[in-house]
């Protein structure tokens, strides 16, 4: 008996938001342990601002953070405010686990054209918005700056195309050096015996290939879906796409990059920063980890040009309210918070990723540069006109990413041309949304 | 000769318990704990399991009934075959290894030494939790940093991807758990080996019968009965594969590690597919029954030949 009444009251204070002497505690579910600093230093400063209302961070890695959110939605206990990530977010409006704001958006008249153009408009789906943006990422190369200036490879202004490659191949040959120290672009290159490689791609890259191939497939005329967000049909099988794939194979049987099959598991952050790659393509959100390196001296430089232009993939987070949280007002009172200048100020001087807010931004960029690391290009790839393109948000997310990064792993391992790989991998995709 | 009497006659009477009443309750209250664990953790969520394999639960909404969808959906799904296909094959390496790794190590230890800090240190690595052990192993066995790779190229050989391609992985994780588990395998098979008596292997010697053939004439099948429980544990034990899985090859390159556990696992807690997960479930449940019948029966386990 006094097990069981032990057990309930535990129960009941597991719950998400306990309000206790009339004060309201929210629970708030992040991932990025980095950026977790920042965000304690907001919801310190909401606290001031209404201290009836506490807020709790709940911080927990990227692999477990969905899987924990769903087991947490079943049993009803979820944070009352979650960091969301626009591919992720269908499933759960599909479950109708998020709330719709846009009544209090439209009450409290938040201002949408304060935040980066096209962030605001990813979080609506059938006239419910469900979330405020919180900040955003664009893709450039990361390079070892040693290994560049011994090779004499200007990293500003490459040009790239699916057949020769451009001066982005003509860079990475030279950047490649063999065990005798002869450069990927000289005779008698062997290309059985790589010291290091002049690119680390990343090729295990889900659906959508946002660090690398992804980026490059836009820039020569590839299109995801027919709609975004909340397509219904998938392009994979475009020869735009193929082609691309195909060029990136070519990279491993020429010898600048590992064979896929001897690929480490460890990321292409952990072989940069090994010395055993010269360069990578990475998002904003990794500025840090490449800039703070002890090991090596790294820079960014931007994404090379395709036939159609340099195209980088920009995506957002937002943050959302669970639709089975206590305390409506409370929770949206504090995701309007995060949405203002106040706290994305916070994270600007925080300088890990670029708030939402246009004016944000700028104050990031002036703490990135008192610190000493140049990170411009990011925030030109996402002014430039028709620079970016977003990554796409669709039903079946999860589905997708498996069908797709499997044709891929095929292409890869040169098991299938990417061409059948793909073309097959679009019709099971395809097929999800026509079963309904 | 008053004691042998004694002890004969309390033997008898132990033979031929008289019936007391009120045994069943005391039983019961013993046998407590264990059934109401068994129920609340085994039966119970067995028969949710079974009820959710005929739904299309999402985790998140209520579940509806589909009847048998899932296990018709099942059948045509060629990932559950191919995970089938892979586990079996893992299973035999993994057991393969094991059984023949621990038969020598046991052997050696049963004819050479009955030092206890041998017996000790056999079975560290099985204590080492089984995601450290992949993560350990992951780290040796990477295709570009990794240590092993580092002397297969200080050897003048080529670097191999251990976890990268798709035909070393599965070989890679079945080696790592084997790894982790030849250790204990080899004290159970070592234990049984200590039943066979010793007047035998003199008999033996005498006759002039080597040490090889001594272990293929007498140790060998004399052991049956352990061997054919350490093969049914193992054997279930590896169809579990998971945590190595997850940790190193997270079910690639193309499917070559999807092992049935970790495919339950995505269609559960990652395509959020609770009811086609049951299905699978239920279907692993059936196969591991069947084949655990067919080995007893196959090596007759419950009778030895010592008796």
């Amino acid at each position: 008996m006094a097990v069981t009444a032990l057990l309930l009251t535990a129960a009941c204070g597991g719950g998400g938001g306990s309000a206790d002497a009339g004060g309201v505690t929210l629970t708030y579910a992040l991932w990025d342990d980095v950026q977790q600093g920042a965000y304690q230093q907001c919801a310190d400063a909401f606290h001031k601002a209404n201290p009836d209302i506490t807020i709790k961070i709940s911080q927990s890695a990227w692999d477990q953070y969905w899987q924990n959110l769903t087991t947490q939605m079943v049993s009803g206990g979820a944070p009352d405010v979650i960091t969301m990530q626009a591919s992720y977010y269908p499933q759960f409006v599909a479950n109708n686990q998020l709330l719709d704001i846009q009544p209090m958006v439209s009450a409290d008249r938040i201002d949408l054209s304060q935040y980066w153009p096209g962030l605001a408009d990813l979080w609506v789906k059938d006239g419910k918005r469900y979330g405020l943006p919180k900040d955003w990422d664009t893709i450039a190369i990361v390079y070892n700056v040693d290994m560049a200036k011994k090779a004499g490879v200007d990293m500003s202004g490459l040009t790239w195309n699916p057949t020769d490659g451009g001066t982005f191949e003509k860079a990475i040959a030279r950047l490649t050096v063999d065990a005798n120290g002869k450069r990927g672009d000289e005779p008698g290159f062997d290309k059985t015996r790589v010291a290091v490689h002049g690119i680390v791609p990343e090729l295990n890259d889900g659906s959508q290939g946002q660090n690398g191939w992804g980026d490059l497939a836009v820039s020569n005329g590839f299109t995801f879906i027919d709609k975004n967000p909340f397509g219904t049909r998938y392009y994979y099988d475009s020869p735009k796409l193929a082609e691309t794939a195909d060029w990136f194979r070519r990279l491993a049987d020429k010898g600048y990059a590992t064979p896929y099959d001897k690929t480490s598991s460890l990321g292409p952050d952990t072989m940069l920063n090994a010395g055993k790659g010269a360069l990578g393509i990475t998002g904003s959100w990794m500025i840090r980890t490449y800039l703070d390196s002890k090991s090596q001296k790294f820079a960014f430089a931007p994404l090379p040009t395709g036939p159609q232009g340099r195209k980088s993939a920009f995506n957002g987070l937002a943050d959302v309210i669970y639709a089975g949280t206590e305390h409506k007002d409370a929770a949206w009172k504090w995701v309007k918070f995060l949405g203002s200048t106040a706290c994305q100020d916070i994270v600007a001087d925080d300088a890990v990723v670029f708030p939402a807010i246009t004016s944000s931004v700028e104050r990031a960029l002036k703490a990135h540069k008192a610190a000493g690391r140049d990170v411009q290009m990011f925030v030109d790839e996402a002014k430039a006109p028709g620079g970016t393109f977003l990554l796409p948000v669709s039903d079946h997310g999860d589905e997708i990413n498996q069908i797709v990064s499997t044709a891929m792993e095929e292409v890869w391992l040169g098991q299938k041309d990417a061409r059948t790989a793909l073309t097959a991998a679009n019709q099971k995709v395809n097929a999800l949304f026509s079963g309904g | 000769m008053t004691t042998a009497t004694l002890t004969k006659t309390e033997t008898a009477g132990a033979a031929l318990p008289r019936r007391r009443r009120g045994d069943g309750r005391v039983a019961l209250a013993f046998l407590a704990p264990v059934l109401i664990g068994f129920a609340a953790f085994y039966v119970y969520p067995a028969v949710r399991g079974a009820w959710y394999s005929l739904t299309d639960w999402n985790l998140l909404s209520e579940p509806g009934f589909v009847g048998l969808d899932n296990y018709a959906e099942l059948v045509r799904d060629p990932l559950f075959w191919n995970s089938l296909k892979v586990t079996a094959y893992y299973v035999v390496l993994t057991v393969g290894m094991q059984i023949v790794l621990g038969l020598g190590l046991a052997a050696l230890m049963h004819r050479l030494t009955r030092s206890l800090v041998l017996r000790s240190l056999l079975v560290v690595p099985w204590l080492v939790p089984s995601v450290t052990s992949a993560l350990l192993w992951m780290w040796l066995l990477d295709a570009n940093l990794g240590f092993l790779n580092h002397l297969l190229v200080s050897l003048g050989l080529d670097n191999q991807g251990f976890l990268t391609s798709p035909e070393l992985a599965m070989p890679s994780v079945a080696a790592i758990n084997a790894w982790g588990a030849t250790g204990y395998t080899t004290l159970l098979l070592y234990a049984g080996m200590l039943l066979v008596p010793q007047q035998i292997y003199e008999a033996a010697a005498l006759d002039g019968t080597g040490e090889v053939r001594q272990f293929f004439r007498i140790t060998l099948p004399l052991l049956r009965p352990i061997l054919a429980f350490v093969l049914v544990v193992s054997l279930i034990d590896s169809f579990q594969l998971f945590d190595a899985v997850a940790v190193t090859t997270k079910g690639g390159p193309v499917d070559a590690t999807r092992v049935v556990y970790y495919y339950i696992y995505e269609e559960a807690f990652t395509h959020f597919k609770m009811g086609y997960a049951s299905a699978l479930a239920l279907s692993l449940v059936l196969i591991l029954g069947l084949l655990t019948f067919v080995q007893m029966r196959l090596l007759r386990a419950s009778r030895s030949d010592l008796a």
